[in-house]
């Protein structure tokens, strides 16, 4: 006669990270398995905190601009363009239209590059390295219209407080527009199969749920958040010029990898029509307001990155130096999810489903 | 700019679990926790629900830094909770996942801790870059 304690499976703890071939940064996943099910997931962040908040103390506000684009070298211009947002609040600066047009124009590039960049990689987790290659050859076309329009590859640095550090002329907008329209064409050969491939779906349905009630209760932003029904999407806070353009954020309701990869990849297409829309409405004038005084006052200002919801908290108290600078990333408040999605899957599917929040361990711990 | 309205409203810290209580059972999900260092520390808890948010806000002596956990309501917390303990040494009660204060990997042990606001200088401003 077997005992309850023979009966019970035996439970095995597999550390995951923080060097792993899918994790481009370190976080490190105690995972609790029974046989090959994963039953309990702790998390170990921390390894490169680097204390950017606490830089307020030493670098004055408008250097504090800088810093910001610096947290993250994928989505660096919404870092740089949220903590402006934020800045330009509490100083009651009125930013040029020009601007607000430029700021989409090019937030909207970098999420087209951030979504594809991810979309290679995701093909990379589960073995699937053409598609990881086709993926990110066709960022780079993105990344040279950048480094075309901002000068930067990594660090756009196109942001400044009270508008923008560039301006792009008329004609070689329109040229970039033609451009862009070639690419989104190509991008269809890599979503189609994205979409429909059975080995895609055979890795990705089903797996790593993260019910609409759980992505509530946990905090979930961003993708997400969407791909669990929620249709959240803090652009639709109107900020920069997104308030005049025509647009609904995109929503799945598989709950599922897979319906986390297809919000992405309709998130690149309707990034190209925010950019065609930015291009086609951006009006004459000036692209920078002058700026005077130092901060007073508080304000967080919300942005959505392609990773999801940013927040960017200032407090100022009059001086050169704000008196708290607060980040709160997406990856960070989608580490709680991550957990959730984990139970109950199978070990091999564990680097989908961490990839399927799109960790940016660097923006994460700042 | 942004023109969002961002109410904060100031509470005891006796009264933060039920808050966050209510604001789960009204369907708001938890946006961010902010310290902000000096003398009280100011922690402010931020809300929303359908693009509105809504925050509270405590003070709590630096010397008597300790603040009951919101994690019985949100779970998510535990990333905020966690890295209060962390950088600011307040002891969080009741944390649902409590790493102790490792939750980062850091070299100067709770770095906020003494910190305060910088003060008002008559400067003119920064310069523009």
């Amino acid at each position: 006669m077997s005992t309850a304690a023979e009966t019970k499976p035996k439970r095995t703890i597999i550390p995951f990270g923080p060097q792993h071939p899918v994790l481009p940064e370190p976080i490190h996943l105690d995972l609790v398995l029974e046989d090959e099910k994963v039953v309990e997931v702790i998390p170990s962040i921390g390894f490169i905190h680097r204390g950017l908040e606490k830089l307020v103390e030493i670098k004055d506000f408008q250097e504090m601009t800088y810093v910001a684009e610096r947290i993250c070298g994928i989505c660096s211009c919404i870092h740089g363009h949220s903590y402006c947002e934020a800045i330009e609040n509490i100083m009651n600066i009125i930013v040029p239209e020009r601007a607000k047009y430029l700021r989409v124009f090019w937030d909207e590039l970098s999420r087209i590059h951030s979504h594809i960049l991810w979309a290679g990689l995701f093909a990379d987790s589960f073995g699937f390295e053409s598609l990881f290659m086709h993926s990110w050859r066709i960022r780079e076309r993105i990344i040279d219209i950048v480094e075309e329009t901002t000068g930067g590859r990594v660090i756009f640095g196109y942001c400044k407080i009270g508008g923008t550090r560039r301006d792009i002329a008329n004609d070689r907008l329109k040229s970039v527009v033609t451009e862009l329209k070639a690419i989104e064409k190509e991008c269809h050969s890599i979503t189609e199969v994205f979409a429909k491939d059975y080995s895609v779906k055979k890795r990705t349905k089903g797996i790593g749920m993260l019910s609409k009630d759980d992505a509530v209760k946990l905090g979930a932003v961003g993708p997400m958040m969407r791909a669990s029904g929620i249709a959240s999407d803090a652009r639709k806070l109107g900020y920069a010029a997104y308030g005049n353009l025509k647009w609904e954020p995109i929503t799945e309701s598989g709950c599922d990898c897979h319906a986390r990869l297809m919000v992405r990849c309709r998130e690149i297409y309707q990034a190209f029509d925010l950019a065609y829309q930015a291009a086609d409405k951006m009006p004459d004038g000036p692209i920078e307001t002058k700026v005077t005084g130092n901060p007073t006052g508080e304000f967080a200002a919300r942005l959505e990155q392609p990773r999801g919801e940013v927040i960017y908290y200032v407090k100022g108290n009059g001086t050169k130096n704000l008196a708290r600078f607060r980040v709160r990333t997406p990856t960070f408040a989608n580490i709680p999810p991550l957990l959730k999605a984990l139970e109950g899957c199978e070990l091999p599917d564990v680097p989908v489903i961490v990839l399927t929040i799109d960790p940016c361990i660097s923006c994460a711990e700042r | 700019m942004m023109t969002e309205q961002q109410p904060i409203s100031m509470i005891q810290k006796s009264e933060l679990p039920s808050k966050a209580s209510e604001m789960f059972s009204r369907g708001y999900r938890l946006v961010y926790v902010c310290c902000t260092p000096g003398d009280p520390l100011e922690i402010t808890y931020s809300f929303d629900k359908d693009y509105q948010l809504a925050a509270f806000r405590i003070q709590v002596p630096r010397a008597q830094a300790v603040i009951p956990s919101i994690t019985g309501s949100y779970l998510c917390a535990l990333t905020y909770e966690n890295e209060m303990q962390d950088l600011f040494g307040i002891k969080v009660e009741n944390l649902a996942v409590d790493f102790k204060g490792n939750f980062y990997k850091l070299q100067v042990k709770t770095p906020y801790k003494d910190a305060g606001p910088a003060q008002p200088k008559s400067d003119t401003g920064a310069q523009q870059k």
